[in-house]
């Protein structure tokens, strides 16, 4: 009987194919978790509900397993009982039964390779048909075989030794796969890439800088848009009936020195609406016009359609790094709510079109600025969840303050490239929390207090339960419709990515990775 | 004489490193002399590639705080510079845009941060020393491994306290509270009171040491109260405790106090 477990168990994962179809059809198979977000509308909700607020109290740790790196990111693919995650430059496929891996995949980290404003980390790979998708810190994109993780092709996205570097999770789509790339700390061009799944050849390119010719580049002057960051370093969402792939872009470079590119710097700090066939601009939201604070807009997009006075919608929505939280029309960029989500002093609010009023002398400078929030803003590149039981957005929060300063920054290929830096408020002054919004107003319903700002995102199941980490190492459950705490956990390690839910052999788990550890979670 | 020797030990085994990253005092002749480090280079280099992690002061946030005597993965001047141009993978990057000269520097100026240099002080570190035995000092204080250890570590205060910062201390504790240091007043759901300081918190459990010593771990749902007492500390003032010249003698003889080897 153990064999015949164990043989249908290596069968179904040895002819796992996953076609578009698939991760389309999303919520019909809720026990795998098929794309970043689960489904391309970036909600990191599970519709499992085998764990509840009743019996979460029951949780245990199933099975545990080590990455050779230090402080993981990543958010699996989970595809019936097989676990596929990633680290800097590697991959494997873990027996969701075990937690024994089937296959490791590794590429050398090239020795003149440096991170420049982030450390070595991936935060996932993509699945289409029969391949995962992984991005290396190097610059290429590596196709593997699902059932050995064999390399099926490779291709080049960029040149590392301009700062350049891969650190997000692929976003599989329709035959293509969309990539971003970071470095928004070291003077690079950013865009955003597709390629054939099939083939590796590049399908198209859009540069988030636009050139000479360009709409949007009377927003830089001289040569300064060669610098001009946007990095796009966070998975974006997709909308297979409009085509429209959403995809945030970063800061503008150097970050805290605004003084030598004076313009709104389009497309940094914006969100951009691509054809997923052309990779056309078909409609940009820029938050931070001219930022100066590093405040990447590189969020997961989360797609939803609701009544907004009388009318269904079609909506996009972002809680940014600026402090605001902002409803968008997802077929037309219309701006159609926004407000603060958490303590911000850089703005006096936002005009009827959302463009940010901004407060007198928030600007960094050379004796430093207090601003709220600091660089890494009021969330990050963590995932947000949308809830279709609730209605809510949950958010995980920092609220945290720092004093910003404005230097002379010359540009050195391949170096820093930030013009300033920050000074943060010490701990005791800095807290963090779960926010419940309402998604299509961003309306506070409930918050839970972390001591610190976290750096993990948000999962919501159908269980009516909120799951998330803390920097202090809790994994926790939170009650979805109030927030009160059901259940947590100490993991020993500072959690940093996102949870996600599947099922083995037909019952609900919870996965979560703390510092080098992932941890799976049963009843 | 056998303090006062251990003192001369002490400062000469807890300067000899620090002073590595500067020229030697006599190279030999074969050996050209470094070029003495320049902080103000340094320190424009430190907040162009550094700060972003470390604080443009160097107190830390995404990375660790930098202003501390003994850095965690920096024994020594050369393990410093090694550590800035290898960086320490993979959080960590290196810098091999940087001249060797240009390490060295910057490995001075992090130096800097931490280091209080060694002042010229009235006072009598002899005297000193007496004045902390009888004043009661290591009822809450180790120093060189004698004392209890229910308030901050004081065998390396002199490293990383001027002598301003300690006389400050003595006389208005309150005003000098170290990082990371928290009293915390808990109050559990039966109505027991405890004082004590913080040694551990996450969001759902707290971590206290009492004056005897004793630790105690609380789930923050079985406390009725929590209060952080925020600038308050244990420690009375010496202000009107010590006449002058023994406060001047204790400076003395805590700024001596450069650390185990």
């Amino acid at each position: 009987m153990k064999l015949l477990t164990l043989f249908l168990l290596t069968a179904s994962a040895a002819f796992a194919q996953v076609p578009f179809e698939r991760i389309v059809n999303a919520d019909k198979e809720p026990g795998n978790w098929l794309t970043y977000s689960r489904d391309f509308q970036g909600h990191r909700f599970s519709p499992l509900a085998e764990i509840t607020t009743q019996n979460v109290s029951q949780l245990k740790v199933k099975w545990a397993f080590q990455f050779p790196d230090e402080r993981t990111e990543v958010s699996p693919i989970v595809i019936d009982g097989i676990l596929y995650v990633t680290g800097p430059n590697s991959a494997a496929a873990i027996d969701g039964r075990s937690g024994r891996s089937l296959w490791t995949w590794k590429r050398p980290i090239p020795s003149d390779y440096h991170s420049i404003g982030f450390g070595h980390t991936n935060r996932g790979p993509a699945v289409l048909d029969d391949k995962l998708f992984v991005a290396t810190l190097d610059g290429y994109l590596f196709a593997l075989d699902l059932k050995s993780g064999i390399e099926r092709w490779s291709a080049k996205v960029l040149d590392y030794k301009l700062g350049y570097s891969m650190t997000m999770a692929p976003l599989a789509i329709d035959g293509k796969v969309v990539v971003g790339v970071s470095g928004g700390e070291a003077g690079i061009r950013g865009f955003i890439d597709a390629y054939d799944a099939k083939t590796g050849q590049q399908a198209w390119r859009f540069w988030t800088i636009p050139g000479p010719g360009e709409p949007g580049h009377e927003t830089w002057s001289g040569d300064d848009w060669k610098t001009g960051g946007g990095a796009t370093w966070v998975t974006g969402a997709y909308d297979p009936e409009l085509k429209l792939v959403y995809w945030g872009v970063g800061n503008p470079g150097p970050d805290w020195n605004g003084d030598v590119r004076p313009g709104d710097n389009l497309y940094t700090c914006s969100l951009v609406a691509l054809d997923a066939a052309t990779g056309k601009l078909r409609w940009y939201f820029q938050f931070s016009p001219h930022d100066t604070h590093d405040w990447d807009a590189t969020h997961v997009p989360m797609l939803f359609d609701t009544p907004v006075t009388g009318a269904m919608r079609k909506l996009v929505a972002i809680a940014n790094r600026n402090a605001f939280y902002y409803v968008l029309d997802r077929a037309t960029g219309e701006f159609l709510a926004g407000k603060p989500y958490a303590k911000q002093t850089w703005a006096t609010g936002l005009d009827s079109k959302g463009r940010p009023i901004r407060a007198p002398n928030s600007d960094p400078s050379k004796e430093g600025t207090l601003i709220w929030p600091n660089l890494n803003g009021a969330t990050v590149w963590f995932s947000p969840s949308y809830d279709p039981q609730t209605g809510f957005v949950y958010v995980a929060t920092r609220e945290i303050g720092a004093r910003y300063f404005k230097r002379d920054t010359p540009y050195k290929a391949g170096t820093f490239f930030p013009g300033g830096g920050e000074d943060e408020l010490s701990p005791d002054d800095a807290w963090g929390a779960i926010k419940a919004l309402q998604a299509e107003t961003g309306e506070l319903r409930w918050e839970f207090k972390l001591l610190s700002p976290p750096w993990a995102g948000v999962l919501s199941t159908a269980g009516g339960l909120v799951f998330s980490g803390s920097d202090e190492g809790n994994f926790y459950a939170l009650d979805a419709k109030t927030g009160k705490p059901l259940w947590d956990f100490q993991t020993g390690g500072a959690i940093g990515d996102n949870p996600v839910s599947f099922t083995i052999d037909g019952h609900q788990c919870i996965a979560v990775a703390a510092d080098r550890v992932l941890y799976v979670f049963g009843l | 004489m056998r303090v006062f020797s251990l003192t001369i030990l002490l400062l000469v085994l807890c300067f000899a490193p620090a002073h590595s990253a500067f020229p030697a005092q006599s190279p030999s002749p074969q050996t050209p002399a470094p070029s003495p480090p320049d902080l103000a280079a340094a320190k424009i280099i430190f907040e162009g590639h550094c700060a972003l992690c470390h604080g443009m002061d160097g107190g830390g946030g995404r990375g660790p705080s930098l202003r501390r005597p003994k850095l965690a993965h920096a024994s020594d001047d050369e393990a410093l510079k090694s550590v800035i141009e290898q960086g320490i993978p993979p959080q960590m990057p290196d810098a091999w845009y940087l001249s060797k000269e240009e390490i060295a520097s910057v490995a001075a100026y992090v130096r800097s941060l931490g280091n209080v240099p060694p002042e010229t002080l009235p006072g009598d570190p002899v005297r000193g020393k007496a004045v902390y035995a009888r004043s009661g000092c290591s009822a809450c204080h180790i120093l060189a491994g004698e004392g209890a250890g229910f308030g901050p570590d004081l065998t390396d205060v002199g490293a990383r306290r001027g002598s301003a910062r300690l006389r400050e201390t003595l006389q208005n504790p309150a005003k000098t509270i170290p990082e990371n240091f928290l009293l915390v007043e808990a109050v559990t759901n039966f109505g027991q009171a405890l004082r004590g300081i913080r040694l551990n918190e996450d969001t759902f459990s707290i971590q206290l040491k009492d004056q005897q010593g004793r630790f105690h771990s609380f789930r923050k749902t079985d406390l009725r109260d929590l209060k952080k007492l925020r600038g308050e500390t244990p420690m009375p003032s010496y202000a009107s405790a010590l006449s002058s010249a023994e406060l001047e003698d204790l400076i003395n003889f805590l700024a001596a106090q450069r650390g185990n080897p």
